[in-house]
């Protein structure tokens, strides 16, 4: 055995992996924040020094601002509205057995996996021949669609161990239907939709494709990006709003999960026998 | 027969499709009786339980609860409360708030409610865990809260689906005789559902055993195990050795029977008895029969020969053979005397009681009670 095979046993290979493997994935996404906080105007090593101006500016830039107003309603209605379609929808598959149930279900997953692109085409090509004006509603309805199946795998994976005698146990100790809904439905699920409105707004938030196709002329955030990349001198403002954008979806992402998590516990436990 | 009805079952049918769940059931329970409805998955029990609760309604029939009919009544206008089988604890409140639960509808005063939540959770044995969550409770205490949160409502009937099943053996035995001091305390009727015949038979007062849908026979815990009407329902409650025999005669209530090795024996003739072909099904229980030691002498005797044995710790079963019977006996014995030391194949002399025999109908023939 050569001294060089030697040593090279001694390499800790898959840490060595695994190191590189996450250095691909998150250091571009570390340059943003680094290169929005610095006093360049250029996106060029040496870094210049440190400076919050670009930051600054974003309050001043009032297009941004009414871009980033359009992106805040457009999330708000489809985080509502995917969310109240998934609900019902995942109420119907864990709690009632039907025919084609399996289907049903398969059927409203299934614009997880088309290509978006050719999603938002004939969404586009519908709207255009029922003569429909481009507006922030049709980017609401384009963005719902896709959102649906987001918001069901997060309602299901909630509802799914919520046991119905928990209502019949309400209704048992004299409480009406809409009390029982009001008292044990909503406690027990509510982590689970806030989880699915979280998750649905920050989808809705970082979504470029329909909106660029559906929005006519009130751009959402990431249109209104995408048109300032043309402009080398406005990049620094992009990038901080990037990083502004990227830490809103990292921690309202974080609260879906540990409220997912949490919901999902509650309903286990519930069903858990001793 | 109970003293004051408190749930009137008439005449009650439950169809889902062309299954019948519940196939024309009438019984009647009375106030402050513990009543077990006690069958095999499958029979009936809970449907019916589900129906005296509200939650399923009879294709057919009527159900009075307190001489009130209550068929039209949803769940939550019943004067019964339900303990389910996996307890339903609300997870996101804790005890004491599980207990106020159907309280916070009677707009009690704050003392009042508080008095009433510290009474049932006495009651159960819980007084020290009212700020405890669901899923901090072990199996015992979520069944204590379940119990507690019923009470609480001070319903005319409580219901319980199955409350033990959940419960490891040693546990279940202790919940077992609590909830029937419970009952001696409160006094109200109870309502058991159960598959385990022993629960059946330790807590109840009376007891209906169900088969596909109908009740096959409702008497004490005693008269239903020694006096079986059926073979299934001999069945059903415990060991039981079943023999052919041949109707010798009829004299009033009485029937007298050969049967086979154990020579003539006199039963008592149920309502609407008949023989077909001359000849019915006797039942002896395994414990009625009994070894003989040496010089042992018993009036009614028959010799055989152990064929297996179990070991059960306090007793242990035995197979025995007897020449000219179809099947072979199945025994039970104390192991005072050395019955779990007998060899296979040991000659073995044992002892009946011919009064110990009783005439069992097959299914069909009593099926209308």
């Amino acid at each position: 055995m050569s001294v060089l095979t030697q040593r090279l046993r001694f390499i800790p290979w898959l840490p060595v992996y695994v190191a590189v493997y996450f250095l691909f994935l998150y250091l571009p996404i570390l340059l943003l924040p680094v290169f929005s906080f610095n006093n360049a105007a250029t996106t060029t090593f040496p870094l210049a020094g440190f400076t919050t101006k670009w930051y600054a500016s974003l309050a001043g830039n009032s297009v941004m601002m009414e871009a980033a107003w359009n992106s805040l309603v457009v999330g708000i209605s489809v985080a509502v509205l995917s969310t109240v379609l998934g609900i019902c929808a995942a109420r119907a598959i864990t709690r009632y057995r039907f025919r084609g149930q399996r289907t049903a279900a398969g059927l409203i997953m299934a614009p997880l996996f088309l290509p978006e692109i050719i999603v938002a085409v004939s969404l586009l090509m519908i709207v255009l021949a029922i003569g429909i004006e481009l507006s922030l509603v049709t980017v609401i309805l384009g963005q719902t669609v896709f959102c649906v199946p987001y918001a069901m795998s997060v309602l299901v994976s909630g509802f799914e161990g919520f046991d119905r005698s928990l209502e019949e146990a309400s209704y048992d100790l004299g409480e009406t239907a809409i009390g029982t809904f009001r008292r044990v439905t909503l406690p027990v699920v509510a982590p689970a939709i806030v989880s699915s409105l979280l998750v649905t707004f920050t989808i809705s938030l970082d979504e470029f494709i329909l909106a660029f196709f559906l929005s006519g002329t009130a751009p959402t955030l990431p249109v209104y990006i995408w048109g300032q990349l043309r402009f080398a001198a406005k990049l620094p403002g992009v990038l901080a709003l990037g990083t502004i954008m990227l830490v809103a979806s990292i921690l309202m992402l974080t609260l879906a999960e540990i409220l997912r998590r949490r919901a999902e516990k509650r309903t286990q436990l519930a069903l858990m026998l001793p | 027969m109970p003293d004051r009805p408190m749930i009137e079952i008439q005449n009650v049918s439950k169809f889902y499709g062309i299954y019948k769940a519940l196939d024309d059931v009438s019984l009647t329970i009375g106030e402050g009786e513990f009543f077990s409805l006690l069958g095999p998955s499958g029979c009936g029990k809970t449907t019916l339980l589900r129906s005296i609760a509200g939650f399923e309604t009879p294709t057919a029939g009527e159900i009075f609860i307190d001489g009130a009919p209550s068929l039209t009544l949803p769940p939550n206008k019943r004067p019964t409360n339900m303990v389910f089988q996996n307890y339903a604890i609300f997870p996101h409140l804790d005890v004491a708030e599980n207990v106020a639960y159907g309280l916070k509808r009677l707009k009690l005063s704050p003392e009042d409610e508080k008095k009433r939540v510290g009474d049932a959770l006495d009651q159960v044995r819980l007084s020290s865990l009212g700020k405890r969550k669901a899923h901090e409770l072990s199996g015992g205490q979520r069944q204590r809260v379940a119990l507690a949160r019923a009470l609480v409502m001070r319903p005319k009937v409580l219901l319980l689906d199955e409350p033990l099943s959940a419960l490891d053996k040693k546990l279940r035995e202790e919940m077992q005789v609590e909830l029937r001091t419970l009952q001696k305390a409160v006094g109200i009727t109870f309502i058991l559902v159960t598959h385990d015949q022993y629960e059946a038979l330790a807590l109840s007062d009376r007891i209906a055993v169900m088969f596909g849908g109908r009740i096959a026979q409702i008497a004490t815990p005693k008269e239903i195990y020694q006096r079986p009407r059926t073979r299934k329902v001999a069945d059903f409650l415990g060991g039981m050795n079943f023999l052919t025999a041949k109707v010798l005669g009829e004299q009033g209530n009485a029937v007298s029977v050969d049967a086979a090795r154990f020579g003539a024996v006199n039963l008592d003739k149920p309502h609407g008895f008949t023989a077909e072909n001359g000849h019915v099904t006797v039942g002896i229980r395994p414990e009625r029969l009994r070894l003989l030691w040496d010089n042992d002498r018993a009036p009614h005797e028959l010799a055989g020969r152990i064929e297996n044995r179990a070991y059960f710790g306090e007793v242990t079963h035995l197979t025995v053979g007897v020449d000219g019977l179809e099947q072979p006996l199945s025994m039970v014995e104390t192991n005072d005397h050395g019955a779990d030391d007998l060899p296979i194949g040991a000659e073995i002399r044992l002892a009946y009681d011919p009064d110990a025999f009783v005439l069992l109908a097959e299914y069909e023939a009593v099926r209308r009670v």
